[in-house]
């Protein structure tokens, strides 16, 4: 019971700051926004649509760009405990009598709803700007729910093992530009050259971006029971290596 | 979750044998052993850098224990720590107050995380925030209050979920009289109606001389005294008379019976003596009618037992050999110390 009331009240906290922070969820949501329309206008330009099943280039980069927003809104929030950590305020909440794991799983929680709220709004949006079927901004929310919770945890996970804010360019350039670029959220992944399309394959966003697209507007390349098989357990062992370094963080 | 204290602990609220923490080659607590009875208030002071904060980081088990052991509540800390937290209530020294929360938010994610039921959850909150003087700025973000007031709140929420032990490193550090004041009283009341054992820091010596039972002086990771505040302040040995006039009869006063010591400083002349007010009428007439100019009867303060033990003089003493009166100080922290 304690730990339930606890699992909620760090929940609420999450909540609470993401609504007070106003200029995050305007960039969070602008961002996107900014991308579709000047890249995929500029890459759109010059793209032969062939290759991209006859859409439009900001049709097909649109999954892309929502699983963009979900990996690097999630990814942040996460790695943000390094500094709650450093000023103290998650003491407080390490100190009390509920478990590191329910403390772990108050902040996915909380991350996954920061990036619902901002990938809602965003379905929205494609639905004017790309046509996206009510339905399609069902399926979109529950795939991109499972890429939340995995990219959440990947973020807590780093937090936990850093002292300073200074190791996150670091991720940022090894870690997250890749999984992004090697996603297919940018160009199709069919017909790459063995060594990229293998890193390609290996990626589990890859899954996640071929979901969304297949969701948002019909086109995949992978079955969707393999999307959502594969996104399934990225998440379980993502969360198992969260719970598992928070176990052992220090305050 | 309402934790009571543990059945078998005889009264006994914090127990340490042996507690030592080491930092690589620094010792910052060295073989602590405390007895800390239900209902107590516990004094810990020491200078900057003694280990008061390492010894509760132990006892609250953020900090793992180098060697020794420990026991809370009856709980053991290094093997039951969730049991531990469950019974602690703790101010830490360093802010740890959620800045991006409102007053009132603060109070009720504590609550949650400590289970304090809902039926008394807004009725303790109301009480808090009356007590520590912010229930005008109750919905304010904490980010918008002074230092002091984001200090109240921190004691607010160390004491909100009446746990049988509270561990306060230096609470009320810059807060004003009155509200150390209130915060003060409350402490005694909570111990008064709810057997409430507080541990706390402070470095306002008078602060601890008037609320704390016992005291236990610590310097570079070791107890170097331990007792009520009375005991440690009569170990200073009774009291000193200042005189100041021109050319004091000092043979007379070495003859007085009840005089222990004779000092000429600062152009005066410090008589150490017991019982100095009855003492006083003997020692004018001692003085075989010259001219007194001035009077003053010094009663050891806490401060002075604390500059005696943990200043200059104590550091020679000990590499002398801890003679004198720190053997006698040390015999205290033995004879109160099983
Ligand atoms: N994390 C740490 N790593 C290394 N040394 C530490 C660490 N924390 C404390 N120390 C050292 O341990 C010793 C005791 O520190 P502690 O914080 O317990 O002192 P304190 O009595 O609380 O002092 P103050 O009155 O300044 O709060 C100090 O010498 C300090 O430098
Ligand atoms: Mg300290």
């Amino acid at each position: 019971m304690s730990e339930f009331e606890g699992l909620y009240g760090i929940w609420l906290r999450e909540f609470k700051v993401f609504q007070r922070e106003k200029s995050r969820v305007v960039s969070a949501i602008a961002q996107p926004i900014i991308w579709l329309f000047l890249l995929g206008g500029g890459i759109g330009a010059s793209i032969d649509t062939s290759r991209i099943g006859n859409v439009d280039y900001q049709h097909f980069l649109f999954p892309g760009i929502v699983a963009m927003s979900t990996m690097f809104g999630t990814v942040f929030y996460g790695l943000y405990i390094v500094w709650d950590r450093k000023i103290d305020v998650l003491k407080e909440i390490l100190v009390a009598p509920i478990s590191r794991i329910t403390v772990f799983f108050g902040k996915v929680l909380g991350g996954a709803t920061d990036a619902m709220i901002t990938v809602f709004i965003l379905l929205l949006l494609g639905v004017v700007l790309v046509g996206i079927s009510p339905v399609g901004v069902v399926a979109g929310l529950g795939i991109a729910l499972l890429l939340a919770v995995g990219m959440v945890s990947i973020g807590l996970t780093l937090g936990a093992f850093f002292e300073s804010m200074e190791g996150f360019q670091v991720i940022i350039t090894f870690m997250i530009f890749p999984l992004f670029f090697l996603s297919g959220a940018l160009y199709p992944i069919s017909g790459l050259d063995p060594v990229l399309g293998t890193a390609v394959q290996a990626n589990p966003v890859t899954y996640a971006v071929d979901g969304l697209r297949g969701a948002l507007i019909g086109q995949s390349h992978f079955p969707l029971w393999l999307d959502v098989g594969i996104m399934l357990l990225f998440d379980a062992a993502m969360v198992l290596l969260g719970t598992w370094a928070f176990r052992r963080m220090k305050l | 979750m309402v934790v009571e204290a543990a059945g078998s602990n005889d009264g006994v609220m914090i127990a340490a044998q042996g507690l030592t923490k080491r930092f690589g080659d620094l010792t910052a607590v060295d073989h602590i052993e405390l007895e800390i009875r239900r209902g107590e208030i516990f004094g810990l002071l020491g200078p900057n850098g003694a280990g008061k904060t390492t010894t509760i980081s132990m006892l609250i088990t953020i900090r793992p224990i180098t060697e020794g052991r420990a026991t809370v509540n009856g709980y053991d800390v290094a093997r039951q720590p969730a049991k531990v937290r469950a019974s602690c209530g703790i101010v830490f020294q360093e802010p740890s107050i959620d800045t991006a929360l409102t007053a009132r938010e603060n109070l009720e994610l504590h609550a949650r995380l400590y289970g304090v039921p809902k039926a008394i959850r807004r009725e303790r909150i109301e009480e808090l925030l009356a007590l520590v003087d912010l229930k005008d700025r109750e919905d304010s973000v904490v980010k918008t209050f002074s230092g002091g007031m984001k200090r109240r709140l921190e004691i607010a929420r160390g004491l909100l979920h009446h746990p049988p032990v509270i561990f306060l490193d230096e609470p009320t550090l810059g807060l004003d009289p009155q509200t150390r004041q209130h915060i003060w009283d409350y402490i005694e009341r909570l111990r008064r109606e709810m057997r409430t054992t507080f541990v706390l820091t402070t470095h306002y010596m008078e602060e601890a001389d008037r609320l704390c039972d016992r005291i236990a002086i610590i310097d570079r990771g070791k107890i170097v005294a331990l007792g009520t505040p009375k005991e440690l302040k009569d170990s200073l040995g009774g009291d000193t008379v200042v005189l100041t006039m021109k050319e004091p009869p000092l043979e007379a006063f070495r003859a007085l019976s009840f005089v222990s010591k004779v000092d000429v400083r600062d152009g005066a002349v410090w008589l150490s003596m017991e019982r100095a007010t009855s003492n006083l009428a003997h020692v004018i007439q001692a003085a075989g009618g010259r001219e007194i100019a001035t009077v003053e009867v010094r009663r050891p303060t806490l401060e002075d037992v604390f500059i005696r033990l943990t200043g200059r003089a104590i550091r020679q003493a000990e590499e002398g050999g801890g003679e004198g009166w720190f053997g006698a100080a040390m015999q205290y922290t033995a004879s109160t110390n099983r």
